[in-house]
């Protein structure tokens, strides 16, 4: 059966360049970067090689990377260590209602600290108004933490002026960018912010390592306690052979950029037309323009995501759905929820994600298997053409 | 590996008894598409109280389908009262087993036979002991029976 993976958002596999590179760390290379024989100090040359590549990505200083094991370590570590070193400054915390929950949930554990706060709303595309922001700063604001590019519904977020309003009211800023990098063009020094979070596996590296960027002349407390290793900043021994893949990943990330970004959004535009053509009662949730090149969130009326999950899987193709069906009852996303998606649309959601291997093929197949799955589930439906759609 | 047994995949890719019976002789839906899950179902009822066919439509997820579709299965041939009877655990087990967190699917295919069978009851006159307490109306119910993990 033909295989279409449709869920680049959720991982990437792993580019052939980048398992190449990585094998040397696992058979020969294998030393400690932190041991001070010949060995040890050739790993260390890896790992430093990678940061190189790493920071160039994002246009930031090598010494300004720090390896953490993935993207939600990277959130959570930034959100609680500002929270630790600056509780004495002030309490209140700036987020949005949009976040990944590698954020909201590390701000509701806070919460719990005794930290105050503000999720700020966003409008039906899925923006930050920077107006918005500028009201919600207090006195004790300590940190803002607003994602570069929204995992669910691709929007992406005017930072540079985000990050601005900060400045002018001398808060921190974080922006979780796992989702951005690779996809948007990442300059740290243009866009302004204190922190970065990023991750291997989204850009066609391997799972289990991510980084968090943070500005030279800032130090948070640390979230890993123990040995030396990031300049004392993150201890534990370096996952070698993870980093030297994601400098990898992150140098074909680099040149691919501008070709990535046109495959993906001319194919991801044409599954969409190919889509509203075919299929009537359909719903595209998000922005139109400023989005995530390879993103769709679709809305198919009076059926069900999960449903229609099955029955792709079932003709080979990969994608998520909008809300999980799970224990007690649907737990509705919050990112549709706060762009006003109504729950009976958000029932119906799914999201595919191309990249860089999807091909016409892959679409025009997918749309096919879509238009009778979508005709099936309807005819299963008892909603079908029910008001308070 | 995949999220449902064979079973449950194969009556969620090919259910049996979908649709809705023209001169059905009870009609019921339970739950809502707000609470992500719909079941419709008609039933036929003979002069010996015997459900001798039923059909369903569900909105859903592949667990809510596979319930239906194993449901109807089960009523056909059954007499009201043992329709009555029928548990969401019996709908499990011909299943093969639900994941946990889909145990409250099946939950629905229950109420939804009861729903049928309570406006088969009220059309006819017809009292059963199955159907005391109830509630055709309580929609929302098949999710709060359930305890948290």
């Amino acid at each position: 059966m033909k295989q279409v993976y449709l869920d680049y958002s959720a991982t990437t596999p792993v580019k052939d360049e980048v398992v190449k590179e990585m094998i040397p760390y696992y058979t020969e290379r294998y030393g400690n970067p932190s041991s001070l024989y010949s060995q040890g100090l050739d790993a260390k040359d890896g790992l430093e090689e990678a940061r190189r590549r790493v920071a160039g990505l994002i246009n930031a200083e090598p010494r300004e990377i720090f390896f953490t094991s993935c993207g939600t370590e990277s959130d959570n570590w930034v959100l609680e260590g500002t929270a630790d070193t600056l509780k004495n400054k002030g309490k209140h915390i700036i987020t949005t209602k949009i976040e990944h929950h590698a954020v909201l949930h590390t701000c509701q554990y806070l919460e719990k600290q005794g930290f105050e706060v503000t999720y700020l709303d966003v409008d039906s595309e899925g923006f930050v108004k920077p107006e918005a922001l500028e009201k919600a700063i207090r006195e004790d604001t300590i940190l803002i933490s607003i994602m570069m590019v929204n995992n669910e519904i691709g929007t992406i977020e005017p930072i540079k002026e985000l990050a601005a309003v900060a400045k002018d009211h001398g808060v921190l800023f974080h922006t979780d960018a796992v989702q951005a990098l690779g996809n948007v063009p990442i300059d740290v020094k243009e866009l302004g912010v204190d922190f970065l979070s990023i991750s291997a596996h989204k850009i066609y590296g391997p799972k289990g390592v991510g980084a968090l960027y943070t500005r030279s002349g800032l130090k948070i407390s640390s979230f890993m306690h123990g040995g030396a290793q990031e300049s004392k900043r993150r201890a534990g021994t370096e996952n070698l052979a993870g980093i030297a893949g994601f400098g990898k990943a992150a140098e074909l990330a680099g040149k691919n950029l501008e070709n990535h970004i046109e495959h993906s959004s001319k194919l991801r535009d044409y599954f969409w037309k190919k889509i509203e053509e075919n299929i009537t009662g359909v719903q595209l949730n998000g922005p139109k323009e400023q989005r995530h090149p390879g993103n769709l969130n679709v809305s198919f009326d009076y059926i069900e995501g999960e449903a229609i999950l099955l029955m792709l899987d079932a003709n080979g193709i990969s994608v998520s759905t909008g809300s999980a069906c799970s224990s007690k009852s649907l737990v509705p996303s919050h990112v549709l929820e706060a762009i006003g998606v109504s729950i009976t649309k958000m029932n119906g959601t799914v999201r595919f994600t191309v990249g860089d291997f999807t091909t016409k093929e892959d679409i025009d197949y997918t749309v096919d298997v879509l238009i009778k799955i979508v005709e099936r589930l309807r005819e299963l439906s008892p909603v079908t053409g029910q008001e308070g759609w | 590996m995949a999220l449902y047994n064979d079973k449950v995949m194969e009556h969620f890719m090919n259910p049996h008894n979908v649709g809705q019976i023209e001169d059905a002789d009870g009609i019921g839906t339970y739950g809502s598409p707000v609470c992500g899950d719909m079941m419709q179902m008609s039933i036929k009822v003979d002069e010996n109280d015997k459900i001798t066919d039923a059909k369903f439509k569900t909105f859903g997820c592949g667990s809510a389908i596979a319930s239906s579709s194993m449901a109807t299965d089960m009523i056909i041939g059954m007499s009201v009262e043992e329709a009555l009877e029928l548990s969401n655990k019996k709908i499990i087990e011909e299943l093969g087993g639900l994941p946990a967190v889909k145990i409250h699917c099946s939950v629905l295919a229950e109420h939804a036979i009861k729903a049928a069978i309570y406006d088969y009851a009220q059309k006819h006159g017809k009292i059963y002991k199955g159907l005391e307490g109830f509630d055709p109306d309580a929609e929302e119910d098949h999710h709060h029976d359930i305890d948290e993990e």
